[in-house]
């Protein structure tokens, strides 16, 4: 016994290495749909027992049978155990021992007699139930099959087989539940008959049909032993849903139900539009919740369909995602269980190389190869295209469904291995990319108070148009963009003139810029110089307490006055503006004659302006290093008796909140 | 690593909580609720005053090197309550939550 069971969980394991012949297939099928089988494949036993006793074998070769076969085992046939055991009834029927050697042997079809369903079938084509039509259509027409010469087809046999599917095709209804979603559902479907029917121009049409749908069209038959339908090319199983799907997976051109067809894009396209015309706007939350509710799928479900599509995590759904939603409740309605994460056909990165490539072609591969390659660069590209980042995040999401999903899933992933493995380490990056992007505004306040303590940086130095010729013109430029200018915060003192000195000046210049004295032979020029004080003071921020102005004024006076007195024209062209700002225009008539009178001066000593030129720009930049160190110092000091501030506060506001409790008790 | 990591809502029911499997895991419960004890101590003293001072408190969750963990979790509670199909209150069921929060538990063997 321990032998026949353990041969017979290897024949539930090994049902896989089976090779059915096609007309195997075709029969097995339609028996397999005659014994109604349910969601989860396990066929109806009393089904099974009918059709065990019509195979007109002794009871106990047929316990037999259902012993090495599996079923015993499990306790309920499923497929791969109901094709064994179609096997071993050939077998037994052929006069082999009915072992498990003998099913790999070539055998008739097992035959069986006084089946009653049997001419119901035939003619089953507006039966009550989709299923049994759907099945039974199948079924009438494997029938057919078998009854006539094994083998041949004639042109009648598919017009009749043509007008069976046909039937029920058109009489299926898309899943009841989805009524409320109005009629356009069916579409989809209703357009996969035709091409199905398109099909059937040709026995080897049909018989490719019939070998056509993938291992991933079985997913549904997540029972284990189920391996016959990835190793052998598995006829359809007749049932309910899988008629649909096979509909679709001929829509699909390449076998994979997760991928959005033509039709279904269109019609997810109107959909959304009845929602939220704008294709590019988004879907809120709670308008899709009312939308997908319609579908009646469990809420749990939804929010798991919900959690694989939303890729960005924003509670709203862009097109795409909406897309991937309502495809994703779609396959759920026919029966496929849920996936872990986004298959690769169903990213959004795919979506969108879908729709720049309409015509893609047929076959899955260079597709899946196109997917391998260019996923990351174009998950990449996804990032800069759309506005919300695309990431698919899911990863180790729970089955609601149990053991199904999580056999379906392994059946996924042996037949989509190449594309899935490069998705967790994308995942990976766009997960850590897309974390830090939306989120990358929580800083606590802390972090806000800082920023608001820095002050905003003292705008760099005007660059101080260096020109060595007093001409009139550049004044009157300089005059009419010092309002503004100094608007925008002509901070320095304008040190870096390099004016034309007059002799006289020159000589004083050296003496001056050495001593700082603050010896400044005209009154003006002292006005001036304060009043840029009082201008670069008030435009820096945080200026402190007066001792510190009067520190710079003293420190600046002495800069700006020997720039005063070397750069009569120019500097006083800076000052001009200052002037124009503060005080004005009895200091404007005082700086013009200041001007005019060392012009004539300057004619003289033409020869050695040049190089007192050079020195005069060479004191200038030294100028300006010096007040820059000077304000680098006293920002400096500002900022650290600023932080003593902060500290001194803190340290009040523990103390305050010790006694506040005091206080209160 | 955390032996224990709790979502409680605002009745103080937890709406989701996943330990480290061990005996004394009632213990670990009991600490979830008083560290929040602890916690809403700090803010009924603070009072009206500034929002420095719980600032700092919450502060030893940032800054530490579980911020990264803190973050996370936070991250995807949002996720979670992002989903239209979640009703505030209902016990936390979310595969995405359970992984992130596996990632973060004690990986014991």
């Amino acid at each position: 016994m321990d032998q026949e069971s353990s041969a017979a969980a290897a024949a539930a394991s090994g049902a896989s290495f089976i090779s059915l012949s096609e007309h195997e297939q075709m029969y097995f099928s339609g028996l397999h749909g005659l014994c109604q089988a349910d969601a989860s494949g396990k066929l109806s036993s009393s089904k099974v027992a009918e059709l065990l006793k019509a195979s007109q074998l002794p009871a106990e070769s047929l316990h037999k049978v259902t012993e090495v076969c599996g079923a015993k085992h499990l306790g309920y046939f499923g497929t791969a155990q109901f094709y064994v055991a179609l096997k071993l009834l050939a077998a037994a029927q052929s006069g082999l021992p009915v072992r498990l050697e003998s099913v790999t042997a070539n055998l008739p079809l097992p035959r069986f007699v006084g089946l009653k369903t049997e001419s119901e079938m035939r003619y089953a084509a507006p039966p009550a139930a989709a299923a049994a039509a759907a099945a039974a259509a199948a079924a009438a027409e494997l029938q057919y099959l078998s009854t006539t010469a094994a083998g041949t087809w004639s042109p009648a046999d598919r017009s009749t087989f043509r007008h069976l599917e046909a039937n029920p095709d058109r009489k299926e209804p898309w899943s009841p539940p989805r009524s409320p979603c109005s009629s356009p559902p069916r579409s989809p479907l209703t357009h996969g008959s035709y091409p199905h029917a398109k099909q059937r121009n040709g026995v080897e049409a049909q018989i490719t049909y019939e070998s056509q749908p993938s291992p991933r069209v079985m997913a549904q038959h997540s029972f284990p032993g189920h391996h016959a339908g990835k190793a052998t090319a598995e006829p359809p199983a007749v049932t309910q849903t899988s008629s649909e799907r096979d509909q679709q997976v001929t829509d699909e051109c390449d076998n994979d139900p997760w991928r959005i067809t033509e039709e279904q894009l269109e019609y997810y396209t109107n959909q959304f539009k009845t929602l939220q015309p704008d294709l590019d706007a988004l879907i809120l939350g709670g308008v899709a919740k009312n939308f997908f509710t319609k579908s009646k799928l469990p809420i749990p479900e939804l929010s798991h369909i919900w959690e694989l599509s939303d890729v960005n995590k924003d509670g709203a759904l862009t097109f795409h995602e909406f897309c991937i939603a309502f495809h994703l409740i779609v396959a759920r309605k026919n029966g496929y269980p849920l996936p872990e994460s986004l298959p690769p056909t169903l990213q959004p990165g795919f979506l969108l190389r879908e729709e720049e490539i309409p015509d893609t072609p047929g076959s899955a591969e260079p597709l899946i190869v196109f997917e391998d390659a260019e996923a990351r660069p174009s998950q990449m590209d996804l990032s800069v295209k759309d506005s919300p980042q695309k990431s698919t995040r899911k990863q180790g999401l729970e089955e609601d469904s149990g053991a199904q999903g999580g056999i379906s899933l392994s059946q996924e992933e042996q037949t989509l291995p190449s594309s899935y493995r490069p998705e967790p380490p994308q995942d990976l990056d766009l997960h850590s990319r897309t974390k830090t992007r939306p989120r990358s505004h929580s800083s606590t306040s802390i972090e806000e108070a800082m920023k608001k303590a820095e002050e905003p940086p003292t705008p760099p130095p005007r660059p101080q148009k260096t020109h060595s010729r007093a001409s009139s013109l550049d004044l009157n430029k300089l005059l009419q963009q010092g309002a503004p200018g100094v608007k925008s915060g002509w901070l320095l003192p304008p040190p870096a003139l390099p004016p034309r000195p007059s002799a006289s000046q020159v000589s004083h210049f050296p003496n001056v810029s050495e001593k700082p004295q603050s010896k400044v032979p005209q009154p003006n020029f002292a006005d001036f110089s304060h009043f840029k004080e009082e201008e670069e003071s008030a435009l820096k921020p945080e200026e402190p307490g007066p001792q510190s102005r009067f520190g710079l004024s003293t420190e600046d006076l002495q800069s700006t006055s020997t720039q005063d007195v070397s750069g009569m024209c120019h500097s006083q062209a800076p000052q001009k503006p200052v002037r124009r700002k503060y005080h004005a225009e009895s200091q404007d008539s005082e700086g013009l004659p200041p001007p005019a009178v060392p012009f004539p001066l300057q004619d003289k000593p033409v020869q050695k302006l040049q190089s007192k030129q050079k020195r005069t720009i060479q004191m200038a930049i030294r100028k300006n290093r010096e007040t820059n160190a000077v304000l680098t110092r006293l920002n400096s000091e500002l900022q650290q008796q600023l932080k003593v501030v902060h500290q001194e506060r803190v340290t009040l506001e523990t103390q305050l909140e010790l006694l506040r409790p005091l206080a209160s008790t | 690593m955390a032996v224990c990591i709790a979502v409680i809502a605002k009745e103080n029911y937890p709406l989701y909580i996943r330990s480290v499997a061990t005996q004394n895991e009632l213990k670990f419960h009991y600490t979830v609720h008083t560290s929040l004890d602890v916690v809403e101590e700090k803010i009924s003293s603070v009072g009206k005053a500034l929002g420095d001072q719980r600032e700092l408190y919450l502060g030893l969750l940032y800054p530490t090197e579980d911020y990264k963990m803190f973050r996370k979790l936070h991250n995807s509670f949002t996720d979670v309550m992002c989903n239209p199909f979640y009703n505030p209150g209902d016990p936390i069921q979310s595969k995405a939550f359970n992984g992130v929060v596996s990632g973060m538990m004690v990986q014991t063997g």
